[in-house]
């Protein structure tokens, strides 16, 4: 049992962004968070990043309840990937990706080796390392928030819509590296995303959310097999449909 | 660069204050000018103080203040002045040096040594005009209503100015506008105005083709110059006292009304006046001074250097308070609108109304609340660019910080504040610029500066020495604008460019 979100609901003042909800996040698997937009997917990935805190209901990681006094040392067994990249425009690819390390502080020999590693894991050249996010392009900025968020060997991955600003073909090639890393690191990964063959192409396990409350959870299969509700029918086809049309 | 350091020394010597110096101050018009050139002369000539020279104080009331709280010992003042304006006695009051002592000695200050001459105010209006509406005394005035008088914000509102003549010669204007004594001349040559106040020793009374009104129901008290002094200073001070004494009855009405010609028509300058005053010379006219001479003469560099602190002394501190008070107010809601109201509401005090509220408090005029009030008039841009600059900062980025792990003040440290820098330095550059402006005000409470001159030119009514303040000051504000620029070349970080 890896993260397990007992009741938690989250509302903005008056709207109830994720109603009362609990659920468990299994170790070593990729789960998706899918969904129309605002069906409360991100705000639940923000509320077990410990961005936005519950407004009832607890989380907790490995049965131990996430609050302001140990989420540091949480973080540092989180990696967390942003659609752009989020990468800080005043420091070049090499600072950006070492900069916690070197704020916590890691020997500069251990963060070269491990730029390295990673740079080939994502089949990113070194080249790269001197230059500035804002001269690269969206993909390799992708891959440098990757390489960021993997630097220090975190337990959990956690992908915010990372490949929902790229064109297809880049998306299609990093879809690709993405299954393999994930398949190589045997991480707990959690990804939100509103592609639905993405979601089918990298989960193990899918949850599919509406207006605040997670409509159903299980493989793809489960999935377009048996549907518990016929907006899980009607979600996958459109989405099918939409591709065809392109 | 050793001048830098005399200078800077001078400064820190002033902060002290230190036993046996002796201030002068002066107000901010020619006659005074002058007399605060002569009595500093004669007091250095006896070499038993050190004698410092505030020049141009604000106006009566910031010098009145300044004397009264010991931040100068002496200055010369007019008798009219102290009985209506400081010690408020009824207009129809006689005026002795009795009465006046007995008022002030309470206030612990003296006024002694009558130099000779008065300076009553007096209306005026041109030549022409007076002939052909057959205007002589005041009293004339009561039947053309029409007139558009221009009298100085002083005299507006003094007790002996303009509602207490228009009561007693039952005056019927009531057009009314408030101009700078110095500008008035110029006013009512363009027919801006049809009449002003002026000085009784007014040179420019000659160069204007003026007339003075009779003052046919004596209605203006008698202005004899006088020295204002605190009572400390004959007991500290004896030999100097004595030598100042001298001074009484020294100065005829025409040896003021030479020297203010001089000094307003030939443009020779206040110390050299002086000199030639006491060493009797007065009829001597000054030969042409090369430029070089001539901005020696002023003391541009060392007037710049002043300048520099004044900016530069404010502007360093200010960087220290205000991006932290920017930083909380990024930080926290609650501090938020206390601080920027705050330093916003700071920014709108008109700045002599700053000063003159800083003396009293402070107990002290020239560098100090200068330096105080430039300060938080350099906070605002600070304080808003920083609060705008961090609070500008995409969330996503601040988010990635955040997950990333950083805590609070390593995220702004490593992350948020170089993101804002350019945002920051800007604000920084705006404060710097605006108080290189400012500065030039701070020279009415005696803090030196380019505004000396431009004071001194507009007082004068002297455009030629108002420039050498101007130019320099404008020019100092492009380097800075330019320094800044470059240093936005090395600390704003490469990737933001």
């Amino acid at each position: 049992m890896a993260i397990f979100l007992k009741n938690v609901s989250k509302c903005f003042k008056e709207h109830e962004a994720l109603e009362p909800t609990t659920l468990t996040i299994e170790d070593g698997k990729t789960t998706v968070l899918i969904g129309p937009s605002g069906c409360g997917k991100s705000t639940l990935l923000r509320l077990i990043v410990g961005l936005i805190s519950p407004t009832e209901g607890q989380i907790f990681f490995d049965d131990k309840e996430v609050n302001n006094h140990h989420i540091h040392d949480l973080r540092k067994k989180i990696g967390y990937v942003i659609q752009d990249g989020g990468l800080f425009p005043h420091l070049n690819v090499r600072d950006n990706v070492s900069l916690f390390a070197r704020f916590l502080g890691y020997p500069s020999h251990f963060i070269e080796e491990r730029i390295t590693f990673l740079c080939a894991l994502v089949k990113l050249p070194s080249t790269i390392l001197n230059s500035y996010p804002l001269k690269i392009s969206g993909g390799e900025r992708q891959r440098v928030s990757i390489i960021r968020a993997l630097m220090l060997d975190p337990e959990y991955i956690f992908l915010d819509e990372p490949l929902a600003a790229l064109d297809p073909i880049i998306r299609f090639e990093l879809q690709k590296q993405l299954k393999q890393i994930f398949s190589y690191l045997q991480k707990t990964v959690i990804l939100v995303t509103h592609d639905m063959r993405e979601a089918a192409f990298l989960g193990n396990e899918i949850i599919l959310m509406c207006q605040g409350k997670i409509i159903q959870k299980g493989s793809f299969q489960d999935l377009t097999q048996s549907p518990t509700e016929p907006f899980v029918t009607d979600f996958i086809q459109a989405q099918q449909y939409a591709s065809e049309l392109a | 660069m050793i001048k830098y350091i005399f200078v800077l020394h001078f400064f820190i010597f002033n902060l002290l204050c230190a036993e046996g110096t002796l201030i002068i101050g002066s107000k901010r018009f020619t006659e005074s000018y002058i007399l605060g050139e002569i009595i500093k002369e004669v007091a250095e000539n006896t070499g038993e103080a050190n004698i410092v020279f505030k020049p141009g104080l604000g106006n009566t009331g910031i010098i009145f203040a300044a004397l009264q709280d010991g931040a100068i010992d002496l200055y010369p003042e007019y008798t009219g002045t102290i009985a209506q304006e400081f010690l408020k006695l009824p207009l129809d009051h006689k005026v002795d040096l009795e009465t006046l002592n007995s008022k002030l000695h309470p206030l612990g200050i003296g006024a002694d040594i009558l130099f000779g001459f008065n300076n009553n105010y007096a209306l005026a209006m041109h030549e022409d005009q007076a002939r052909k509406l057959n205007i002589h005394r005041i009293s004339d005035l009561i039947l053309y209503p029409d007139l558009t008088l221009g009298f100085s914000p002083e005299f507006l509102k003094r007790a002996d100015g303009w509602e207490e003549l228009k009561k007693a010669y039952h005056l019927p204007q009531t057009d009314i506008t408030s101009i700078d004594h110095s500008l008035g001349y110029e006013a009512l040559k363009s027919k801006q105005i049809d009449l002003l106040d002026i000085y009784s020793t007014d040179p420019k009374i000659e160069k204007y083709n003026l007339v003075m009104l009779e003052d046919d129901l004596n209605f203006f008290p008698v202005y004899d110059a006088i020295l204002l002094y605190r009572l400390d200073v004959p007991q500290k001070f004896p030999k100097t006292w004595k030598a100042l004494q001298s001074l009484a009855g020294s100065v005829s009405n025409d040896d003021m009304i030479i020297m203010n010609v001089k000094a307003e028509l030939v443009g020779e300058n206040f110390k050299r006046i002086a000199h030639h005053f006491l060493s009797k010379s007065l009829n001597s006219f000054p030969k042409e001074v090369p430029f070089w001479e001539h901005l020696k003469e002023l003391g541009l560099w060392n007037l710049i250097a002043q300048h520099l602190f004044l900016v530069f002394g404010s502007l360093i501190p200010a960087i220290l308070v205000g991006i932290p008070l920017g930083i909380l107010a990024t930080l926290s809601f609650s501090a938020r609108h206390f601080i920027l109201n705050f330093v916003g509401v700071i920014h709108t005090i008109p700045s002599l109304a700053f000063f003159a509220v800083l003396i009293p408090l402070l107990h002290k005029i020239g560098v100090v609340p200068a330096l105080i009030a430039l300060f938080f008039y350099a906070l605002y841009p600070i304080v808003r660019n920083t609060y705008t600059g961090l609070s500008d900062i995409q969330k996503p980025l601040r988010e990635s910080a955040i997950v990333l792990g950083l805590p609070l003040l390593s995220r702004l440290k490593l992350v948020e504040i170089p993101l804002a820098s350019r945002t920051i330095l800007a604000g920084i550059k705006t404060a710097a610029v605006m108080n290189v402006g400012m500065a030039t005000i701070a020279a009415l409470i005696g803090a030196g500066g380019l505004g000396e001159l431009i004071v001194t030119g507009l007082a004068l009514n002297n455009n030629e020495l108002l420039l050498y303040g101007a130019i320099p000051a404008c020019l100092l504000a492009i380097l800075v604008q330019l320094g800044f620029d470059l240093l936005d070349y090395w600390l704003v970080p490469k990737g933001l460019k």
